[in-house]
């Protein structure tokens, strides 16, 4: 299959993605019901109260109560969206969500919005890094993180025609946006958005735009020819796609907004070491709390650009030639490689 | 009339009156106007509508702390459940002196202490504990109580304040079951009824009223008052100095009714200003209003 390179769009928080995708499946099957707990008009499920005010219903601040309502109106037959923070809807409702839906197979869908540290200047308390790790834990759950706001859209209605828990992060602030309409997306699978031989790195969210860039660097620089994989689905996990790139390009870095310890990039390496075991490079956030700051200053300085993907990908590379691969801590950031 | 940014006065707990705590409320709204705008983001609303109760409470000679020895053993604590408040709380530590002024100028930027939500990992003097995911402060506040009152058996006493949305969060109620059960006549637990949260007016979000009725129905000793009359918060507070005193086991409760963005024209009583921050040029009305 022939790749087009992707070129960027534009920019626009994947909240608008699942607000509009809402409401787009709103209008196809009206047994999708909203639940809303105060903060509406940030995670933009105000989109669907707006235009089916009849379907929308304010439980207040209350997560664990509307989560769990969320699973009553399931078992009757409803298709229920529940969105609220990540840091709320993703812990908050721990226990609602791992009996009740999940245990219920209850066809219950959760936006987390606001996720990671782009949230910004709300601080650690709202930046959500961990919900990766325990919803992949969770049987029976679906969980999608989008690359950007079309993803978005596309994985929102997706959620919604499919039966089960889904479980959809999505964040606050613009970010890059280079997938169409048209590019396909299906639950479940991951894309390949770049090919290359030499190293594969395999991001979600807004890591991925980043890890576009660190390809392109590593091409222009160095001649090394990376694959790029949006793993936006991290359960249930394309084996297929992930244990290829390990056996075609030997090597992989996986990036994302989210703590390093049980994350998409963990999910990967259980693929990776029971079917082709492979070096592996871990970019996201170094077992640490997240801080107030702008999204941008966090990022750079957290250490979630391009760059350390960058850094990261000439290090695995000189593990892939070494046979012996010398003992570093998992948080360590500190690459051997550091030239940008 | 040019105030500076922050302008360095600090002021000292002792018995004042009302004119005095007035004059007081100013200076800590003018400084959550002035962090604010710096910040560029953040939240106006509750921290000026609850200004009149906190200068009460930090410089009325209500509580007992020590700026010089922030965890001092025998501190009065003060949580702030709903830690979307916190400038309000940063002013008052501020000019309480536990640390400069101007640190005020840093809300909500990378590196400062003085994060969008209290965080005990960044070791600002005088904040008890994290907090920001609404309804957790105050069963802190409800454990910090049991330790002082059932296994320290001293005298210290514990205030936290809670908004009221927050008071739909059910665990709220766990801890007022709790606080009743335990006999806490050391709490004092603050709501703030601006009747404002993000979506609307509390009553059509989710209603939580009555409120007095409910904790008097779970065991508090509740008294409603108006937030704003100086008056009435002494009365409410020398009710509670006066419960814990006489050891009438059982919780107080006081509900403040007070107005979001009290003290400047066009935030008050308008839910739209719970968490936004003012511009530059509506932070200088807001600075002319608060003279
Ligand atoms: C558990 C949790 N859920 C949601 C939020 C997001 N949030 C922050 S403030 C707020 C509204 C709080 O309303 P209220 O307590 O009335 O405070 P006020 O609007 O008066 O400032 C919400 C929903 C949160 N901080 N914590």
């Amino acid at each position: 299959m022939k790749i087009e390179p992707l070129k960027l769009l534009g920019s626009k928080p994947t909240r608008h993605g699942f607000g509009e995708g809402l409401v787009a499946l709103g209008e196809e099957n009206e047994n999708v019901v909203v639940l809303g707990a105060d903060i509406t008009g940030s995670v933009l499920t105000s989109f669907f109260q707006n235009r089916f005010p009849e379907r929308f219903f304010s439980i207040g601040i209350a997560e664990q109560n509307a989560t769990t309502i969320a699973v009553g109106l399931a078992l009757s037959g409803k298709i229920p969206f529940f969105s609220s923070y990540s840091a709320f809807a993703a812990f908050r409702n721990a226990d609602q969500m791992r009996i009740s839906v999940c245990y219920n197979e209850a066809n219950v869908k959760i936006g987390g919005g606001h996720s990671g540290i782009t949230v910004g200047p709300d601080g650690a308390t709202h930046q959500s890094l961990e919900e990766i790790s325990f919803l992949r834990s969770l049987p029976n759950m679906t969980l999608i993180v989008p690359c950007d706001y079309h993803e978005a859209k596309k994985a929102t209605i997706a959620a919604g025609r499919m039966t089960g828990p889904v479980y959809i992060r999505f964040g606050r602030s613009a970010v890059p946006m280079f997938t169409t309409e048209e590019t396909p997306f299906e639950i479940g699978k991951a894309q390949i958005f770049r090919e290359g031989s030499d190293i594969a790195i395999i991001a979600c969210g807004l890591m991925v735009w980043q890890a576009l860039l660190a390809a392109e660097e590593l091409e222009k620089r160095k001649g090394i020819s990376a694959r790029v994989i949006n793993l936006a689905t991290i359960k249930p996990i394309d084996v297929e796609t992930v244990t290829l790139a390990a056996r075609q390009c030997g090597v992989i870095v996986t990036a994302e907004e989210h703590q390093i310890f049980g994350g998409m990039g963990s999910a990967v390496a259980e693929v990776v070491v029971k079917n082709c075991p492979v070096p592996m490079e871990f970019i996201g956030i170094p077992d640490r709390f997240g801080e107030s700051g702008e999204p941008d200053e966090l990022l750079e300085k957290l250490g979630l650009t391009w760059r350390e993907i960058y850094n990261g990908c000439l290090t695995a590379l000189k593990r892939k030639k070494s046979e012996f691969s010398s003992f570093r801590r998992p948080t360590d950031l500190t690459f051997e490689n550091k030239e940008v | 009339m040019d105030l500076g940014f922050f302008p360095t006065l600090t002021f000292e707990n002792r018995k004042r009156n009302a004119k005095e705590l007035a004059e007081i409320a100013l200076v800590i709204r003018r400084d959550i106007i002035n962090s604010l705008v710096l910040a560029k983001s953040g939240h106006s609303g509750g921290p000026l509508g609850i200004s009149d109760f906190m200068a009460s409470l930090f410089f009325g000679g209500y509580m007992k702390y020590n700026p010089q020895d922030a965890t001092w053993a025998e501190r009065d604590r003060f949580v702030f459940s709903a830690g979307h408040y916190c400038p309000v709380q940063y002013s008052c530590l501020a000019r309480a002196g536990y640390f400069p002024v101007e640190e005020l100028a840093t809300l909500r930027k990378f590196g400062s202490r003085l994060q969008g939500h209290p965080g005990r990992e960044v070791k600002l003097p005088g904040i008890e504990t994290s907090s920001g995911s609404l309804g957790q402060g105050i069963s802190i506040a409800v454990g910090m109580a049991i330790s002082d009152n059932l296994i320290d058996k001293n005298n210290r006493k514990v205030f936290a304040v809670t908004g009221d949305g927050e008071l739909q969060e059910g665990s709220c109620w766990e801890a007022a079951m709790s606080a009743a059960q335990f006999k806490l006549d050391n709490l004092c637990w603050i709501v703030d009824n601006n009747d404002c949260q993000i979506d609307g007016r509390v009553r059509d979000v989710m209603s939580i009223y009555p409120i007095a009725q409910k904790f008097e129905a779970f065991g508090f000793d509740a008294i409603t008052i108006d937030g704003h009359n100086f008056e009435q918060i002494f009365e409410a507070l020398d009710m509670f100095v006066s419960n814990h005193a006489n050891k009438i086991r059982k919780p107080t409760v006081i509900i403040l009714q007070t107005k979001m963005g009290r003290g400047v024209s066009f935030m008050e009583d308008n839910y739209e200003w719970h968490g936004k921050p003012p511009t530059p040029a509506e932070a200088e009305i807001a600075l002319e209003q608060l003279i």
